[in-house]
């Protein structure tokens, strides 16, 4: 009998110890520095508040912790589509004056993998800004560092919440670099193949209702001026 | 005792690494998608709305009655001319397999469009491009960009309204239908697909 209670209590050490490995592996920690950060690339900003009751229209399944806004919007809760939430936000300028609406599919990912430090999530934006035009940004999001610096923290804490300041790029691909793909549709973006980041900044998180004070931003890539010239250069001297 | 603790802690540690490396910890759930192969080469796969009850949201300014009720659709002027909608989207079937947004607008600076953005979580993501102009009782247009399963793919995308004709009381009032035709991207492997 001591033999199986050791055994026992040996096993239950084994496994907290392996959760708390992971938990704490530095090695699964992603940058805070967005790639497109030291890209020389034209670029421009879109930002939106991530807190559910602050969007247009948020819905998930109906049981998650965030709860669907408004409160009578249509659930998702078939089940190919249980583990997909859908936003719909106003997308604002660096001058904080809105110019278009963005709305972003999501759902969790099936490369999930724990042990490499990856809480994916697939989604897609698509970004439609009525003086220039519409895109669509295709992503894979890692919310490790999120899951670990927010959502566990405020389950363990005594306050039922978390409180600080927390900021970092979720993309996590597909580009090489881990950046979001951007497929321009129409207006400027026409014809565009970009490349984008977006990141999380977090002040408050609830563990009744998810993210209470957390704003996003999207940071896309346009094309350099200058190439724009190379081509038509390119195009003026052929024979 | 303590070579006995040693051991469970060593089980312990493997134990959860090994779940944690053979258990998925996302699953999704998939409906058998229905594809057909056309005449010409690639394939066909159709996809509908059931309107009114699939339709999440309706964003227009115009619009006397918001939906969901209670939405707060932008004032803003610069959303004059468009619509936004929101959607859940079925197979051939009739079930749901995944999201979608359809936006037609219709302004100055971009003059008319209409698109689609198509989410299905098991499979991907499309982003259509229709023509604004009606042909063929709908509206016809391409595949701008796809990702994952639709990501090698490029094709046609058609949309069209058809009527309810059933006259059933639960039926819907008509269905948004969306055909795409795709042909890969991907060279074929002659060897392999002779094997």
């Amino acid at each position: 009998m001591r033999f199986l209670i050791a055994l026992i209590f040996g096993i239950a050490t084994g496994g907290a110890a392996a959760i708390g490995l992971l938990y704490y592996n530095p090695i699964t920690s992603q940058s805070a520095l967005s790639p497109l950060s030291v890209s020389d690339q034209r670029q421009f900003s879109l930002n939106y508040s991530a807190v559910a009751d602050h969007a247009i229209v948020y819905t998930n399944d109906g049981e998650s912790r965030m709860h669907p806004h408004p409160a009578k919007v249509l659930q998702l809760w078939e089940a190919p589509i249980r583990q997909t939430e859908t936003l719909v936000t106003m997308l604002r300028d660096a001058r904080n004056q809105p110019v278009g609406i963005g709305i972003k599919f999501s759902s969790r990912s099936e490369r999930t993998r724990v042990l490499n430090g990856e809480a994916l999530v697939d989604s897609v934006w698509y970004v439609y800004l009525p003086d220039q035009g519409t895109m669509m940004i295709a992503q894979s999001e890692n919310y490790w560092n999120f899951l670990r610096d927010i959502v566990v923290p405020a389950h363990w804490g005594s306050g039922n919440g978390w409180k600080g300041s927390w900021h970092g790029t979720i993309t996590n691909g597909p580009g090489a670099l881990g950046t979001a793909s951007v497929f321009g549709g129409s207006g400027e973006f026409l014809g565009l193949e970009s490349e984008a980041t977006e990141t999380l900044t977090a002040k408050a998180y609830s563990v009744e209702l998810g993210p209470v004070a957390m704003d996003g931003q999207l940071t896309i890539e346009l094309p350099r001026r200058n190439d724009e010239l190379d081509i038509s250069t390119a195009n003026s001297v052929s024979p | 005792m303590i070579k006995t603790f040693i051991a469970g802690i060593i089980l312990g540690v493997a134990g959860v690494l090994a779940a944690l490396h053979f258990v998925p910890v996302v699953d999704q759930h998939r409906e058998v998608s229905v594809i057909s192969v056309t005449p010409n080469g690639g394939n066909s796969e159709s996809f509908q709305v059931n309107i009114p009850m699939d339709r999440i949201m309706v964003g227009d300014r115009d619009s006397e009655k918001p939906l969901p009720p209670g939405l707060a659709w932008p004032e803003s002027p610069i959303f004059d001319g468009s619509r936004t909608e929101l959607f859940k989207v079925r197979n051939s079937r009739n079930a749901v397999v995944g999201v979608a947004s359809r936006l037609a607008a219709n302004n100055e600076q971009l003059g008319s469009v209409i698109e689609w953005v198509v989410h299905l979580p098991a499979r991907g993501s499309m982003y259509i491009s229709l023509n604004p102009e009606i042909a063929d009782d709908g509206h016809s247009g391409e595949m701008r960009a796809g990702t994952r399963e639709f990501d090698s793919l490029i094709g046609t995308v058609s949309e069209r309204w058809v009527s309810d004709t059933t006259g059933a009381a639960d039926a819907p009032a008509g269905r948004i239908e969306l055909v795409a035709t795709f042909v890969s991207t991907e060279p074929v492997d002659v060897e392999e697909s002779v094997e």
